[in-house]
């Protein structure tokens, strides 16, 4: 009852029961952050890592990883960012990718071959949709935490610009590029591990083609998160393509 | 732990602005109360508390048997043999959920039952055909020797889960399953043998109430146990232990179940709970006789026990 709350209230107070409080109130960067100490964030790394392997249809598990071990590689992302004009204005304003956001009708409208058009046609084809990303818990600086976000949101651009589908092969192709662009430790972990799941003839055509051709495209390829999709969507994917510094998929 | 060296200057303000926040919300709605460490409202432990178990009753068992690494079962056992029910014993489980003390305690009444049969049949040397068979008819008929359990959980989700492990583990007989509150349970008075709730009352808003109800439904001569957890009072245990519900507990809920956050509230939940000696008390003040309690592994667990006499 009563009398034990208030008995009970002082204890918790002590030690640890300090730094939860503080951190529940005080250092909530952004909706969805929960702070972590350098402990958790080794650990959940680590089984993130294996629950990631060991069940694929964890993507939680995944993003959990990219968060936890990206505290190298998004800095050096948001540098990138904020040294390109385009970028710059990416993180100034935020855009963010979400069907609330787009308007379907006027993008499925438009040209085929353009980026709107494929986009959307990739969306459904694969029957995906942008709003199933994850919004990053880990991530203890707020800015950093969008970077990841426009990160996760850009990866469907990603599969259009590569001509690459959803399934466990295209993903893997995808990390491959997005390994050589981000340097996200997730990425390189997936694009190496990835690729346990799959046949050895699936695995012959990764290796001689399509590996090789995205690590191409990753190294010729400026920064993907300083393109501003969202203001190009008629322009027409070769362009776009040669802009950046993708090849043409094989 | 991290630690932030603006920590103490925010911690001040943040301390200021929670007092402030805490005593409008106190004039504003209902008595004030604790969620883990939060400061909520009466009505909002209920709801973040029936959202938590909503969210982790698929993954209830399988998060246990992480966290505790399966001793949790060893727990559960010791209850029961604590309890040691003979046939014929009304048992009523709250917060029961998924079962596992009820199931437990059918094995615990179908054994003894068992042995209670054979010692009969061993007595009478010179039994004819027709006694000895009328002797396996009653085994038949009563497995159990008409012992129930009756479990009791505020918690849907918990309950068909319940549910389903009894369907997949074969039991039926004498198990009914009943969505009710511990603050105020829909039984009679007078009704059971025995009262338990295992690593419940934790999540009870008013204990004091929930003391009172198990005291109502007990028959006089009834029996009160409740296993939770408690406290450590050896200081090194204590560190290890605050080391590994704070660092490991979350991220195995987040990385077994998805969710980090009814793991953190699990953790905060214990170091609130009031110790062995406040429980004591509080069962006494029940009207409860005889109460006891004995700790399992040094006190991260308790098993208290009363009698309404």
């Amino acid at each position: 009852g009563s009398a034990g709350l208030s008995r009970s209230e002082p204890r918790a107070r002590q030690g640890h029961g300090q730094e939860e409080e503080e951190e529940e109130g005080c250092y909530r960067l952004y909706p969805g952050h929960i702070p972590t100490s350098p402990l958790q964030k080794a650990l959940l790394a680590a089984g993130s890592a294996v629950m990631a392997l060991y069940d694929p249809y964890r993507h939680d598990m995944v993003a959990v990883l990219g968060e936890t071990t990206g505290c190298l590689a998004l800095p050096n992302l948001r540098d990138k960012m904020k040294h390109h004009p385009e970028g710059y204005r990416i993180l100034q304003e935020r855009p963010r990718i979400r069907l609330s956001t787009l308007d379907m009708s006027r993008l499925r409208g438009l040209p085929d071959g353009s980026l709107g058009r494929e986009y959307v046609r990739f969306l459904e084809d694969n029957k995906v949709s942008p709003d199933t990303r994850m919004p990053p818990k880990f991530v203890d600086d707020e800015e950093l935490a969008y970077v990841i976000q426009r990160y996760r949101e850009v990866h469907d651009m990603m599969h259009t610009l590569l001509g690459m589908p959803t399934n466990m092969l295209g993903e893997v192709v995808v990390k491959w590029f997005e390994a050589v662009q981000t340097g996200l430790p997730m990425c390189v972990l997936g694009a190496a591990f990835g690729p346990i799941h799959l046949s050895a003839r699936k695995l012959q055509v990764l290796a001689t083609e399509l590996v090789p051709w995205a690590i191409r495209s990753g190294r010729n390829a400026s920064c993907i998160l300083n393109v501003y999709y969202e203001q190009r969507w008629e322009q027409p994917v070769e362009s776009l393509r040669e802009e950046i510094g993708i090849f043409p998929p094989p | 732990a991290a630690l932030c060296p603006c920590r103490a200057v925010l911690a001040l303000r943040g301390g200021v602005l929670r007092a402030l926040c805490g005593s409008v919300r106190g004039l504003a709605a209902g008595t004030q109360t604790h969620f883990g460490f939060q400061t909520v409202t009466e009505e909002e432990r209920r709801e973040k508390i029936n959202q938590v178990f909503e969210s982790v009753a698929k993954k209830y068992d399988v998060m246990n048997d992480s966290m505790t690494l399966g001793i949790h079962r060893v727990w559960k056992d010791i209850l029961v043999h604590k309890m040691n029910p003979s046939p014929g014993t009304l048992l009523l489980d709250v917060a029961g959920g998924t079962g596992d003390i009820a199931f437990r305690f059918i094995n615990y009444v179908r054994s003894a039952r068992e042995r209670q049969l054979q010692r009969k049949l061993r007595s009478h040397q010179n039994l004819s055909w027709q006694e000895i068979s009328e002797s396996y008819q009653e085994e038949q008929c009563k497995p159990l020797g008409d012992s129930q359990v009756v479990v009791c959980d505020i918690n849907k989700e918990m309950l068909k889960v319940g549910k389903q492990k009894a369907q997949y583990l074969g039991y039926s007989e004498g198990l009914s399953w009943v969505l009710g509150n511990a603050e105020e349970l829909p039984f009679d008075d007078d009704k059971f043998d025995v009262y338990t709730i295992a690593f419940g009352i934790r999540n009870v808003t008013r204990i004091d109430l929930a003391l009172q109800e198990a005291y109502r439904v007990l028959k006089p001569g009834g029996r009160f146990l409740c296993l939770e957890f408690s406290h450590v009072s050896n200081p090194v245990i204590s560190r290890l232990y605050d080391l590994y519900s704070f660092q490991v507990i979350p991220v195995l809920g987040e990385v077994i179940a998805g969710d980090w956050k009814s793991y953190q509230y699990l953790v905060e939940s214990i170091r609130r709970f009031p110790p062995q000696e406040e429980l004591k008390a509080m069962i006494e003040d029940a009207g409860f006789f005889k109460v006891d309690y004995r700790n399992l592994n040094l006190g991260i667990v308790a098993i208290h026990s009363g009698f309404k006499l």
